[in-house]
C-alpha cells in the first residue's frame, strides 16, 4: 500500500500519512478553496492541485514538498476566440481531470476540463497547450453536452504503460475516445456502451460513462462506472460489455476503482439512482467483483447502514494493494485494509470530498 | 490618473496588495499596468478571454461597469476604479 491518502475537498487539499500502523493528518494546504482534483505525479511525488476559486477563476499549483510550499503555475487556458459554440467563448471553468504523460515522456502532463478541452503540457507543467484535434472534433459542437456539470467535461484520462502516446479519455457527456498518437487523431470508443437518456439510445456520441480506469496488470481491460450502468472491455475500449447487476445495488454510481495486481477486481460504489442521487436504503456500501463483473459481493462491515446520505464521487474512491479508500459526499473518510472486507473510519468530519488518491 | 482599489480578498494571493495610481486610459491598459505590480493578477480578475469573471465587480466611481465582456466603460483620470469580489457565496 502507499502510504499517502491525497485528497481535493471543498475546503482545501487535505493529505493522510500512514506511519506506525495508523492514519494521521499530515498537510492541510488551500484551506477553503474547493480543489477538484487533488493529484501526486508518481514520476517525481509532486503534488498538484486543481483550485475552483468561487471568484477568482481555476488555478493550478505544484508543491515539490509534499505540500510545504505551493507554486502557482499559468492553468489551462482557451486560446483567443476559441466557442464552446456560437457565442459563447470558451474558458477553463474547472479542472476535473489529471494525468501524468508516463514514463518515457517525463516532461508530459494531461489535463481535463469543462468546457470539454484536453490540455498538454510538454514541459512539467510550466504550460499547457489546447488539444485541437479534439476541440474540433466533428462531434463536438453538437454531439457533446452537459452531464454532471452545465458544459461537457474531460473527467478521465488513461494513458497505456505500454505506449504511452496511446491514451483513452472519459467525457461527459461524449463517451470514450481513443488516441494513439498523444493526441493527434482521435477515434471514438462508444460501442457496446447505452444511453437510454437519449432519443437515440445508439447515437454516435452523448454517452456519459462517470469515470473510466484501466487495469495496471492488463491496460486493455478497462472499466467504467457509467450514468447507465457499469461497463468493461477487455479489447482496449473497442468493445464495452455491460456488466452490473440489473436489480443493483451495483448499478448506478459515479466512481471506480481496479485492483493494482488483479484485473479482475475491482470495486464500485452503488448510490441510489439519478434521480436522488443519495445511498441506497440510508446504507452506504461498496461492491466489489472478482470474476471481471460476472458477480458482485457487497461489502458493508463498518460503514453506516441507517440514517445515510453519502455517495461517492467520481475520482473518489482508490486502491492501493490490499487498501481501499473512499471519500464522500458528506465528508466521510473511510478505509479498508483488507480489500473491502471491512472498513474504518477515518474522519466523520472532512468537507465533501472530490477526490481521493493513493500516493507515496 | 485613475485609482485602482482592490478587495481585501485579493491580498490572500497578492500580499500587500495597494492601490495603484495608474496611467492607462483603457481598461487594456489599467490591467497591463497591474501585471507589472502584481504579475498574475489579470487572471484572478478576467477570463482568457477578456472578460469580467462572473463573481468580480469593477465599480467607476461607485457605478459598476455596464460592458463585462470587453471592459469599455469609460472613466476619466480622476476616477476610482474598485475591484470587488461579489457576494454571491452569502
Amino acid at each position: 500500500m502507499k502510504p499517502t491518502l491525497l485528497l481535493g475537498t471543498r475546503k482545501g487539499l487535505i493529505a493522510y500519512r500512514f506511519k506506525n500502523g495508523k492514519w494521521s493528518a499530515e498537510n492541510l494546504s488551500f484551506e477553503g478553496v474547493p480543489v477538484s482534483i487533488a493529484y501526486a505525479d508518481e514520476r517525481t511525488g509532486t503534488w498538484w492541485a486543481c483550485l475552483d476559486h468561487g471568484h477568482w477563476g481555476v488555478k493550478l499549483h505544484r508543491s515539490p514538498d509534499r505540500g510545504e510550499t505551493w507554486e502557482e503555475i499559468a492553468a489551462p487556458a482557451y486560446p483567443e476566440g476559441e466557442e464552446v459554440k456560437d457565442g459563447m467563448p470558451a474558458t477553463t471553468r474547472y479542472l476535473w481531470s489529471m494525468a501524468h504523460g508516463g514514463k518515457k515522456y517525463p516532461s508530459r502532463l494531461w489535463i481535463g476540463t469543462d468546457p470539454g478541452g484536453l490540455f498538454i503540457s510538454e514541459d512539467g507543467g510550466n504550460s499547457f497547450q489546447l488539444v485541437e484535434s479534439l476541440w474540433h472534433h466533428p462531434t463536438r459542437r453538437e454531439g457533446w453536452f452537459g452531464g454532471g456539470r452545465d458544459l461537457p467535461g474531460i473527467h478521465s484520462i488513461v494513458v497505456d504503460p505500454r505506449d504511452e502516446n496511446h491514451v483513452h479519455i472519459g467525457i461527459s457527456c461524449a463517451g470514450v475516445f481513443e488516441t494513439t498518437d498523444a493526441g493527434k487523431t482521435w477515434s471514438i470508443r462508444n460501442k457496446g456502451m447505452n444511453a437510454n437518456f437519449l432519443p437515440d439510445p445508439n447515437a454516435e456520441t452523448g454517452y456519459d460513462p462517470h469515470i473510466v480506469v484501466a487495469a495496471r496488470t492488463n491496460p486493455d481491460v478497462l472499466w467504467q462506472q457509467n450514468h447507465c450502468g457499469i461497463f468493461r472491455s477487455v479489447d482496449g475500449a473497442k468493445n464495452w460489455i455491460e456488466i452490473d447487476q440489473s436489480e443493483g445495488p451495483a448499478y448506478f454510481g459515479f466512481a471506480i476503482a481496479v485492483a493494482d495486481d488483479n484485473a479482475n477486481q475491482a470495486w464500485v460504489a452503488p448510490a441510489h439512482s439519478d434521480v436522488t442521487r443519495t445511498a441506497i436504503k440510508g446504507a452506504l456500501c461498496i461492491c466489489r467483483t472478482d470474476d471481471g463483473g460476472k458477480t458482485w459481493k457487497e461489502q458493508r462491515k463498518g460503514l453506516p447502514q441507517e440514517n445515510c446520505f453519502d455517495i461517492v464521487y467520481r475520482h473518489s474512491l482508490a486502491s492501493s494493494g490490499d487498501a481501499v479508500a473512499f471519500g464522500t459526499t458528506t465528508g466521510n473518510l473511510f478505509y479498508s485494509p483488507d480489500r473491502g472486507e471491512s472498513w474504518q473510519v477515518l474522519n466523520n468530519y472532512l468537507p465533501m470530498v472530490y477526490s481521493v488518491q493513493f500516493a507515496d | 490618473m485613475p485609482n485602482v482599489k482592490f478587495t481585501y480578498a485579493l491580498k490572500r494571493f497578492f500580499p500587500g496588495i495597494k492601490g495603484v495610481s495608474a496611467e492607462g486610459k483603457s481598461f487594456r491598459e489599467i490591467f497591463a499596468e497591474l501585471e507589472t505590480h502584481y504579475p498574475g493578477i489579470s487572471s484572478y480578475i478576467l477570463d482568457e478571454q477578456g472578460s469580467l469573471r462572473k463573481h468580480v465587480n469593477i465599480f467607476i466611481d461607485g457605478k459598476m461597469i455596464h460592458d463585462r465582456k470587453t471592459l469599455s466603460d469609460p472613466f476619466t483620470p480622476g476616477s476610482d476604479i474598485y475591484i470587488m469580489q461579489a457576494l454571491s457565496g452569502g
